[in-house]
C-alpha cells in the first residue's frame, strides 16, 4: 500500500521540485524571490530549493520578466530544463514576446534544430480582491500559440504530477497556479510520478451533463455537485488538466454518452477556451446533442476590485447547477 | 568615454582574415541582390552592406563553439562566422536542403553546430536570449562566450535594458555588439536617442562600454579581444558600441530619402572593403593576386551554394506539423 501523505497545492509543487531537482542536474530555478534569502517564492512554493542545490541553480532575478524569459529559454536551448516562475499570469504580459516569438516557435523556425524545454509556473486567480492586473486566466491566449503546451491542475496529486511532466517535457510549457488549488488540501502518493499532459481525468462519472473545467473552477464545480444532486441531475465532471493539447477523446466520449456539455472556465467566456470546446463539441456531436453546448466563464470586464463585484464576476457554483438544471429543461 | 588601456593588435594574417570574413560577407550580399533582382528569390532582404569589419573582426576572434544571436540584418554575422553557404542558399530560397528546411527563412536563419543560435525578427530579443546561453555556459564552466548582435533601434527597446543589467548582475559572459549604423529603419540616431552615445550607458549597468570605429578592422579586434578575453575569464559582459554606416537602407528596395545624400555619398566613398585591401597590399600582407586568388575562390564557393539552393525541391506539407513540438502534430 503506498503512503499517502496529507497536503496542500504549494507543498505538492515544492515536492515535484525538490524530487526533479534531485533527479536530474540539469533542473533550473529562476524567477522573482525564488530563493531562500527572498522568501522562496511569493507563495513559498520554492522553499527550500536554494538551501538544498545552491544558488547557482536556484536564482532569485531582478524584476525584468523579459530577461527572466529569455535567460530560460537561452539556457534550455543549451540543454537545461529551466523552471521560470513568473509570479503572477498578469506580468506574463511583459514578456510576452520572449515566450510567444520564441519559446513557442524557435523549435519550428529552426527546422527542428532547437528546442526549449522550458517550463513557466505563473500564479493566477480572482477570489483575493487583487483585482484587474493580478487575477486574469490566459490560458486561452498561450493555448491559442502554436508551439506551448498548457497545463493547469487542480489539487495537489495533480499539481505535482502534472508539473513533474511539464519539466520532463521537450518543449515549452505553461504551467497554470490556480490561487484556489494551491491552499487546498488533499492527498499525494508518496511515490507520486509524472502524470501524462495532454490526458484529462474523470473526477466524478455521470450520466445526464458533461461539466468540462479546469484549475480553480474544478474546485467550485466540486462545489455544485451536492446542488446537482439535490436536482437529480447525474453529472460526469471532467478535469481537463491539460488545456493544449486538450484530450478531445476523453471529452467526446463523454458527451457521446450524456448528450449534453458545458465548459465552464475562470476566464473570459467571449472568445474563450469553452468556445474552442464547443465548437468542437458541435462539429464531432452535431445530431447527437440533446441541447446546445453551454459555456460558464466571466463576462465582459476586467478582474473587478469590489467583493460583490468580484463574486459576480467568478462563475460560482449556484451558477453551475442553474445551468445544468436548466440544460435538463 | 572608456579608453581601452591595453589595445591588442592584429597581425598580418589576422587582418588577412578579417578581410577574408568581409568579403565572403559582401560576396554573398552581392549574389542574394543579383538573385533577388532576377526573380529567382522572393523575400525581404535587410543588407548590412558596409557594415562587414563588425562581424569580421569578431568572428576571427570567435572559437567555432562559441555562439551567437543575431537579428533580421543578421546574415553577415553567420557568414563570418563561416556558416556553411549551401544550406543558407537553401534556407533563403525556402527549400527542403535549408538549415531549417524551409521554415525559418532569412529572418530565422539557425545552425547550431557553428554555435548560431538564434535569429530573431524582432528588434532587441537577441539579448535576453544570450544571456540564457552565456548563462549555460557559466554553469557548465564551459569558457564559451555569447555574442548578441543587435543595431542602435534596439538600443531603446525595453529587452535592452533588462538584459544588459541582468548580464551584469549575474556576470555573464555575453558581448553586447551594437551596430550603430545611425539609422533606426528611417528615424536618425540623434531624434531617437538623447545620449551621443550608447555606450555610455554601459556604465549604468555595471558593465564597461566602448564606442569603437566599427569600419576599422584594429580598433574592432583590439575591443573585441578585450570584451572576449573579459567573457572568458568570468569578469562578466561588455557592451560595444560600433559606429558604422549601412550603404543600402533599412530594407533592399528602400530609397534612402530620409538620408542625407552628401553624408551618405562620404560614407560609401569610406567603403572599409576596398580600404582594407589596398592596406593589406600596401603594408605586404597580401599580394594583389593572393588577393584576386582569395576572391575568385569565395565567389565560386557562393555560386555553388546558390544553385544548390535554387535547386532544392520545397518542403513537404508535412513539414507543417513537423517540429512544432518534439512530436509530430496528427495528421
Amino acid at each position: 500500500m503506498t503512503e499517502m501523505i496529507k497536503m496542500n497545492g504549494i507543498q505538492a509543487i515544492n515536492a515535484a521540485m525538490m524530487q526533479a531537482m534531485e533527479a536530474d542536474p540539469k533542473v533550473l530555478v529562476l524567477g522573482e524571490d525564488v530563493g531562500d534569502r527572498e522568501g522562496g517564492g511569493v507563495t513559498g512554493t520554492m522553499k527550500g530549493l536554494s538551501t538544498k542545490f545552491g544558488t547557482e541553480r536556484v536564482k532569485s532575478t531582478p524584476i525584468s520578466e523579459q530577461a527572466i524569459m529569455g535567460a530560460a529559454i537561452g539556457a534550455a536551448m543549451a540543454g537545461y530544463k529551466p523552471v521560470a516562475e513568473i509570479m503572477m499570469m498578469n506580468f506574463t504580459t511583459v514578456c510576452m514576446d520572449m515566450i510567444v516569438n520564441h519559446a513557442a516557435k524557435l523549435r519550428f523556425m529552426s527546422g527542428g534544430q532547437t528546442s526549449v524545454p522550458l517550463t513557466i509556473r505563473t500564479l493566477t486567480g480572482a477570489g483575493w480582491q487583487t483585482a484587474g492586473q493580478h487575477s486574469d486566466f490566459f490560458e486561452g491566449w498561450f493555448a491559442h500559440t502554436a508551439g506551448i503546451k498548457v497545463v493547469a491542475g487542480s489539487n495537489p496529486a495533480d499539481l505535482k504530477g502534472l508539473l513533474l511532466s511539464c519539466i520532463d517535457d521537450p518543449d515549452p510549457c505553461i504551467f497554470i497556479e490556480g490561487g484556489m488549488t494551491l491552499f487546498a488540501p488533499g492527498e499525494v502518493a508518496a511515490d507520486q510520478g509524472p502524470i501524462p499532459l495532454g490526458k484529462a481525468k474523470v473526477v466524478v462519472p455521470g450520466t445526464d451533463v458533461t461539466i468540462v473545467s479546469w484549475s480553480a473552477q474544478v474546485l467550485r464545480c466540486q462545489m455544485a455537485l451536492q446542488g446537482l444532486a439535490e436536482a437529480g441531475i447525474s453529472a460526469e465532471l471532467i478535469d481537463l488538466r491539460t488545456i493544449s493539447p486538450w484530450d478531445r477523446e476523453c471529452v467526446l466520449e463523454s458527451v457521446a454518452k450524456t448528450g449534453r456539455a458545458m465548459i465552464v472556465h475562470e476566464a473570459v467566456r467571449s472568445f474563450g477556451p469553452g468556445a474552442e470546446i464547443a465548437a468542437t463539441i458541435n462539429e464531432e456531436l452535431f445530431g447527437q446533442l440533446k441541447k446546445p453546448v453551454k459555456r460558464l466563464g466571466a463576462p465582459e470586464c476586467p478582474v473587478p476590485f469590489a467583493k460583490v463585484l468580484e463574486d459576480a464576476y467568478i462563475v460560482q457554483p449556484a451558477d453551475i447547477v442553474a445551468a445544468a438544471v436548466e440544460m435538463m429543461g | 568615454m572608456a579608453e581601452l588601456s591595453n589595445a591588442a593588435k592584429p597581425d598580418g594574417k589576422a587582418l588577412v582574415d578579417i578581410y577574408r570574413r568581409m568579403l565572403r560577407v559582401e560576396r554573398n550580399d552581392d549574389a542574394i541582390r543579383a538573385t533577388l533582382r532576377r526573380g529567382r528569390l522572393q523575400m525581404p532582404y535587410y543588407s548590412a552592406r558596409g557594415q562587414e569589419v563588425i562581424p569580421a573582426a569578431i568572428s576571427h576572434l570567435l572559437n567555432r563553439d562559441d555562439q551567437i544571436c543575431t537579428i533580421y540584418r543578421g546574415i553577415q554575422d553567420m557568414v563570418a562566422k563561416d556558416m556553411p553557404l549551401k544550406p543558407l542558399w537553401a534556407e533563403i530560397a525556402g527549400r527542403v536542403d535549408g538549415t531549417c528546411k524551409g521554415k525559418g527563412g532569412p529572418m530565422h536563419l539557425t545552425y547550431p553546430d557553428m554555435g548560431i543560435m538564434v535569429t530573431t525578427g524582432i528588434v532587441g530579443s537577441s539579448m535576453p536570449i544570450a544571456n540564457g546561453l552565456a548563462w549555460a555556459a557559466q554553469l557548465d564552466g564551459s569558457k564559451k562566450v555569447v555574442v548578441a548582435y543587435f543595431g542602435d533601434g534596439a538600443a531603446n527597446i525595453g529587452a535592452f535594458h533588462e538584459a544588459l543589467n541582468m548580464a551584469a548582475a549575474w556576470k555573464l559572459p555575453v558581448l553586447f555588439v551594437c551596430a550603430n549604423n545611425g539609422f533606426a529603419e528611417h528615424t536618425r540616431f540623434e531624434d531617437g536617442t538623447a545620449v551621443d552615445f550608447i555606450s555610455k550607458r554601459a556604465a549604468g549597468y555595471g558593465m564597461p562600454g566602448y564606442t569603437v570605429d566599427g569600419n576599422d578592422a584594429d580598433d574592432m579586434y583590439a575591443h573585441a579581444s578585450a570584451a572576449i578575453d573579459r567573457a572568458r575569464s568570468g569578469e562578466g559582459p561588455t557592451l560595444l558600441e560600433c559606429k558604422t554606416f549601412r550603404f543600402l537602407g533599412h530594407v533592399l528596395g528602400d530609397d534612402d530619402f530620409y538620408m542625407d545624400k552628401a553624408v551618405k555619398a562620404a560614407a560609401m566613398e569610406a567603403d572599409p572593403l576596398p580600404a582594407l585591401r589596398a592596406r593589406l597590399i600596401a603594408e605586404g600582407h597580401a599580394t594583389e593576386e593572393e588577393l584576386a586568388a582569395l576572391q575568385a575562390s569565395l565567389e565560386a564557393e557562393i555560386a555553388e551554394a546558390q544553385e544548390f539552393g535554387l535547386n532544392s525541391p520545397p518542403p513537404s506539407l508535412d513539414e507543417l506539423r513537423r517540429d512544432v513540438f518534439a512530436e509530430e502534430m496528427p495528421a
